[in-house]
């Protein structure tokens, strides 16, 4: 099997953003337009997360902005025009939450919070739409005692639970795949916390899919190579490095590994 | 010709009708079992338990209508990821479940060493025969999601194969019905090839 390279894009209030920490977020634009880029470049799958903290919209670009931009909205026209794999997360909470996404095109969805809230919902999402259909995303950040923590709510509390823990269970409960993202590491470029995937990585029989401080093309393997990821995603350095997608490939074919080019 | 996608609650089927959309055949989402009447070609696509689906297609009256029209009338079919699966006598997911029965086998969960992740999410590469690969470079990799595979009787229905800890069933085919394990609605042109190929195969049918 190919090692998958998944970019992340991170929608807030209709807008595609860069984030930093989990609390700035600068705008990147319409990623309406922006998706058209990775379909071009056939990328092996996208996973969009909305990051909004309500359904205000910043439509201030233009009227197809405007019309397209609640998520839900940008979700169904990515699926009418990508033949390729969409994962959509951010402020699911229900059942029918999930089965809105799956009928507007998401062939998986993330859960976070709710994940931590309602694990119940986990269960009844895979019983649903399959296991395959669900991925739980770790949010984590380090506890200054050589650990880390699964934080929730943009980082904002904790759950007092290791993330290798909190793997675990969700695995138990009917997650088909984790999604391990380093707060610390968010927007920092200083590449993965390779402790931090491999900790979860150990814990789980699933697909793991690290996430969390790529600056540089060289960080990818990385996440596979010594922290035995299934998947090595990013989501700033899709942005603002030319040609991402296929110079990132011929990084992780450098490393040794078998990739889609 | 009329192409009637099967909705019986497993999944995403708007992918499906988009790809086809893409290569000019509006496909019709059909729920009712006399709606198939009308079809020319079907498809099943369809993610989720084996046991579930069956009793989804029974509780709509689909099992049979699918049976009179691919079976006994012989309209072009095809079988995505778990609609491949439901053509085996039996599949072994969350116990042990009758499925359609028109391709002799079973489905049984991927079996791979402990290294090897399950589900099996991502690209591999297919070695594949036939009218659907007309066209398609040899060992192009497409889209996977599952956890079980098909497991044929017969070698002569297995169309194309591919490797994730063992070499498993990936593709079938036999007369008028055609399956593949991997997401060609999801596997961007050469997925869009292989349905185009699908169209052409239904068309000369």
């Amino acid at each position: 099997m190919k090692t998958r390279l998944i970019p992340v894009l991170l929608l807030k209030n209709g807008q595609l953003v860069r984030s930093e920490s989990f609390q700035t977020h600068q705008i990147l634009g319409n990623p309406v337009h922006e998706v058209e880029r990775f379909n071009q470049w056939t990328v092996d799958e996208l996973i969009y997360l909305d990051i909004s903290d309500d359904d205000w919209i910043d439509g201030r670009e233009d009227m197809k902005v405007r019309r397209e931009s609640s998520a839900l909205g940008i979700l169904e026209s990515v699926a009418s025009r990508c033949f390729m794999p969409l994962t959509f997360g951010g402020r699911i909470r229900t059942l029918d939450d999930v089965r809105d996404r799956v009928q507007r095109g998401a062939d998986k969805i993330t859960l976070s919070r709710a994940a931590i809230e309602t694990p119940s919902l986990i269960t009844e999402a895979a019983k649903s739409f399959g296991s395959q259909a669900v991925v739980v995303v770790i949010d984590a950040k380090a506890n200054g005692a050589g650990g880390w923590d699964v934080v929730y709510d943009h980082a904002r509390r904790s759950a007092g639970r290791s993330p290798a823990d909190w793997a675990r269970e969700v695995e138990r409960l009917g997650a088909g795949e984790i999604l391990i993202q380093s707060v610390d590491r968010d927007g920092s470029g200083e590449g993965y916390d390779l402790d931090l995937i491999r900790s979860v990585t150990g814990a789980t029989t699933v697909p793991v899919i690290a996430v969390g401080g790529v600056g540089r093309l060289e960080h990818f393997a990385a996440s596979v190579v010594e922290a035995g990821a299934s998947a090595a995603a990013a989501a700033n350095i899709f942005h603002f490095v030319e040609l991402s997608d296929r110079r990132a490939k011929r990084a992780m074919a450098k490393a040794g590994l078998d990739v889609r080019l | 010709m009329n192409l009637a996608i099967v909705n019986y609650g497993m999944g995403n089927l708007l992918s499906v009708r988009n790809a086809f959309a893409s290569l000019g055949a509006e496909a019709e989402v059909v729920e009712a079992g006399q709606d198939l009447e009308r079809a020319g070609a079907i498809v099943l696509p369809g993610v989720g338990a084996f046991g579930e689906a069956m009793k989804q297609l029974r509780a709509r009256g689909l099992e049979e209508a699918l049976h009179r029209e691919v079976m006994e009338r012989k309209k072009p079919f095809l079988g995505i990821c778990l609609g491949l699966q439901l053509l085996a006598r039996r599949g072994h997911e969350l116990g042990v479940n009758d499925g359609l029965g028109w391709v002799a086998g079973e489905v049984r969960r991927l079996d791979v060493a402990p290294d090897l992740r399950v589900p099996h999410i991502g690209w591999s590469e297919v070695e594949g025969r036939g009218p659907l690969f007309a066209g398609i470079p040899d060992r192009t990799a497409f889209y996977f999601v599952h956890s079980y595979h098909f497991v044929a009787e017969d070698p002569a229905v297995v169309h194309g194969t591919t490797v994730y800890g063992h070499r498993f069933t990936s593709a079938v085919a036999h007369e008028n019905v055609v399956a593949v394990q991997f997401h060609p609605e999801k596997s961007h042109k050469w997925g869009l090839a292989l349905l185009a190929n699908f169209l052409a195969f239904a068309r000369s049918a």
